[in-house]
């Protein structure tokens, strides 16, 4: 029974750890079809804030919460203003000049801090006991910040005034400018709200995994497969993506080992993507957000 | 444009110029500087092991010319970057073999970059050194491989490890030939012992959530952990196993952790207590390695110069092996290097004593035992002069020179090794 609760908790850590790692690219993604290909180095650069901060002196929580987000939106911004903005309405441009972008990142990172750096974060908040079995309270935890993370994503496109504008330009960008919305300055709010959320969650995952230069690498492929399998549909896409993919990971891993969990995840993407070529929220939960 | 006959002459003569240099250059060049060309990463994945090496080996060639060069002669070192990817070895290895016209090559971090430039290397006819901590079987009269292979150190850490912990040994592994290799090892030296493997697990290098992995261990109940995981992502299995906080009840040994310097990447609260094994700890008690751990951090940024590990000083004994075998030879002469190294070759380094065994071309070399405690290696147990019995079971060069073979290519079974 313990097994069985430990393992069950497994599988929704799998599957929030996916949404978190997703979310920034898809809110990119679903608002303005620009497919980030330095998602990952956004990733890298949260947890590079919070691993410098915190070896600073600050708090841990405030370097995490606050500055890491912080941080990487600015840098998002800085990047949609100087970078992005002349790319519009061409995909494949952006995907080249965003995947040099994160050659520069992980270059840049390797010059100034080196190849590797001391990680000296450990997770804030330690083991639970369930049952026979010990699991990190610390993932329980970065399962809530998901959850609240996904509901205030929700609340703030759906009743928000700057939700509501947004989803305007997302639709229909012509027609918004024609009302009286600055696009330009939408398009650059929302990237850096989506690289803001990528720079949360690299930081929540600092003090769980290496923060190195090149450790983006291994995160851009799941978060990439997890976008475009959901489709435009920033949350409902990326929450049904997830629990699918990040489901079907977790519970193949524990049966038979990482490498066939991984084969898996692929083989389910790719027999995805074959029966819905537009993602799953073109087909499924159409009207959602 | 239209050629007149006056600079179609001046066109070709400048082109036959250009054509011609490079030979002429080269075989000046060669007259007075020896040529040791580097194949190491210094970007991509693989940095964190390629950069330390990089160091050391300039280190190397600097002390050398310090002294004189080699035959009153100066070593020129050239470097190349292949980022992480096998397709730049290779193309590095053939330049560095036609066009450099080396004298030695040293490269290769990964088992699979080493198996990518072997043929081409053979083929020019250039010699190769290999200074990495690898799973040995490669049997090649043109190469030496001076790193630790598991003979030197799994065989000595399972006993160790077993007698402090217990039987049941549960392995997680890099899924690529190095893991796959270690772990057929590791399973024979603890069944050697007595011992039970009670399950074996292989991880793609860019795994990054060990949570199904954890619970399952919980519910093996092994004694420890045997980590051959490679690599930055793989540094997440030892945070995550901490914060559930199994580092406490089920312990780790590895001869994989330490390299990549993760000892300083992790916590000392996430990281004490790991046993390692390897030919070398900047650790050390000894006056030489003492000097030499600090004139290398004098040389690379003081405090911030990166840990020195088993794979960076082999780099820097590499090279002084093949200096010391081009001074016995009195030439640089391939065949009379490798006799040379033969005869044998043996230099004190960092290390301690350092030799090649000849019939297998791996050196023969000293292995400490070590604990992770407050982020720095405490040796607990030193076996002096160890062999390579590994691939000594399968490779004899003196009674079969020809032989050009990686004998643990498809596992232990397939090579005759129960």
């Amino acid at each position: 029974m313990d097994l069985y609760i430990a393992l069950a908790l497994q599988i929704v850590y799998g599957i929030a750890n996916l949404v978190l790692i997703s979310l920034g690219l898809a809110i990119i993604f679903g608002m303005m079809r620009v497919i980030n290909l330095a998602h990952g180095e956004f990733l890298m650069l949260g947890g590079y804030t919070v691993v410098i901060s915190t070896n600073a002196g600050v708090n841990i929580w405030l370097a995490m919460l606050i500055l890491a987000p912080l941080v990487v939106g600015v840098i998002g911004v800085i990047v949609e203003r100087v970078m992005i903005r002349f790319l519009y309405g061409r995909m494949v441009d952006t995907l080249l000049a965003t995947w040099g972008l994160s050659l520069v990142l992980i270059g840049l990172v390797t010059t100034i801090f080196g190849a590797q750096t001391a990680t000296t974060i450990s997770p804030p908040i330690g083991a639970i006991q369930i049952g026979d079995f010990t699991s990190s309270g610390y993932e329980l935890f970065l399962i809530g910040v998901t959850v609240v993370l996904s509901v205030l994503a929700y609340c703030a496109l759906k009743y928000t005034r700057i939700g509501l504008i947004a989803r305007g330009t997302m639709q229909g960008a012509e027609i918004a400018s024609a009302l009286g919305v600055s696009t330009s300055r939408t398009y650059a709010i929302t990237f850096g709200v989506g690289a803001a959320v990528s720079g949360l969650a690299g930081g929540l995952l600092a003090p769980i995994t290496g923060v190195l230069p090149s450790i983006g690498a291994t995160y851009i492929a799941k978060a990439f497969i997890t976008v475009i399998s959901g489709g435009t549909a920033i949350l409902a896409g990326t929450l049904s993506a997830s629990t699918l993919l990040g489901g079907v990971n977790s519970v193949l891993s524990y049966i038979t080992g990482p490498t066939i969990g991984e084969v898996g995840l692929l083989v389910v993407a790719i027999v995805l993507l074959r029966l819905m070529p537009q993602g799953i929220t073109a087909r499924l939960f159409r009207r959602s957000l | 444009m239209s050629t007149t006959r006056r600079t179609f002459l001046k066109g070709t003569a400048a082109t036959a110029a250009v054509l011609a240099s490079p030979g002429i250059i080269g075989k000046a060049a060669a007259a007075d500087k020896i040529k040791l060309v580097s194949i190491l990463d210094q970007s991509g994945g693989l940095d964190i092991y390629g950069k330390p090496m990089v160091a050391a080996t300039e280190m190397a060639v600097d002390d050398i010319n310090a002294a004189g060069g080699l035959l009153g002669r100066e070593v020129e070192l050239k470097m190349y970057d292949p980022q992480s990817s096998i397709q730049y070895y290779t193309q590095y290895a053939t330049q560095a073999a036609a066009s450099d016209r080396a004298d030695v090559v040293h490269a290769g971090i990964t088992s699979a970059s080493r198996e990518a430039i072997r043929p081409t290397l053979d083929r020019f006819k250039t010699l190769y050194f290999y200074n990495t901590q690898y799973e040995g079987g490669v049997c090649d009269r043109n190469v030496f491989c001076t790193g630790s292979t598991p003979a030197h150190t799994v065989e000595k850490l399972v006993p160790h490890a077993m007698k402090k912990w217990g039987k049941k040994v549960y392995i997680l592994a890099a899924d690529y030939n190095y893991g796959q290799i270690i772990a057929d090892w590791v399973e024979k030296f603890v069944r050697d012992e007595g011992g039970e493997t009670v399950a074996t697990e292989f991880f793609p290098l860019d795994v990054t959530n060990f949570g199904p992995t954890i619970q399952k261990i919980q519910a093996a109940k092994p004694d420890m952990i045997w980590s051959a995981l490679v690599g930055g992502a793989h540094i997440s299995f030892y945070r995550q196993y901490a914060a559930a906080g199994m580092h406490k009840s089920v312990p780790i040994a590895s001869t994989t952790y330490g390299v990549g310097n993760e000892h300083q990447l992790m916590s000392a609260e996430e990281g004490d207590g790991i046993l390692c094994a390897y030919s070398y700890f900047e650790e050390i008690d000894t006056p030489e390695n003492k000097a030499f751990v600090e004139r290398f951090r004098a040389r690379n940024g003081g405090a911030a110069a990166p840990a020195l590990n088993e794979l960076a000083v082999r780099s820097y004994e590499g090279v002084m092996l093949w200096a010391e075998a081009v001074r016995n030879a009195g030439s640089v002469d391939r065949m009379k290097v490798i006799e040379a190294l033969e005869a044998p070759t043996m230099i004190d380094g960092p290390s301690g004593a350092i030799a090649i065994e000849p019939t297998t071309h791996h050196a023969t070399l000293n292995t400490y035992i070590a604990q992770v405690k407050g982020q720095k290696f405490q040796v607990q147990e030193t076996f002096l002069a160890q062999q390579p019995t590994d691939t000594m079971q399968v490779c004899d060069l003196k009674a079969n020179p020809d032989t050009v073979k990686f004998y643990f290519e498809n596992g232990l079974e397939a090579a005759g090794i129960k």
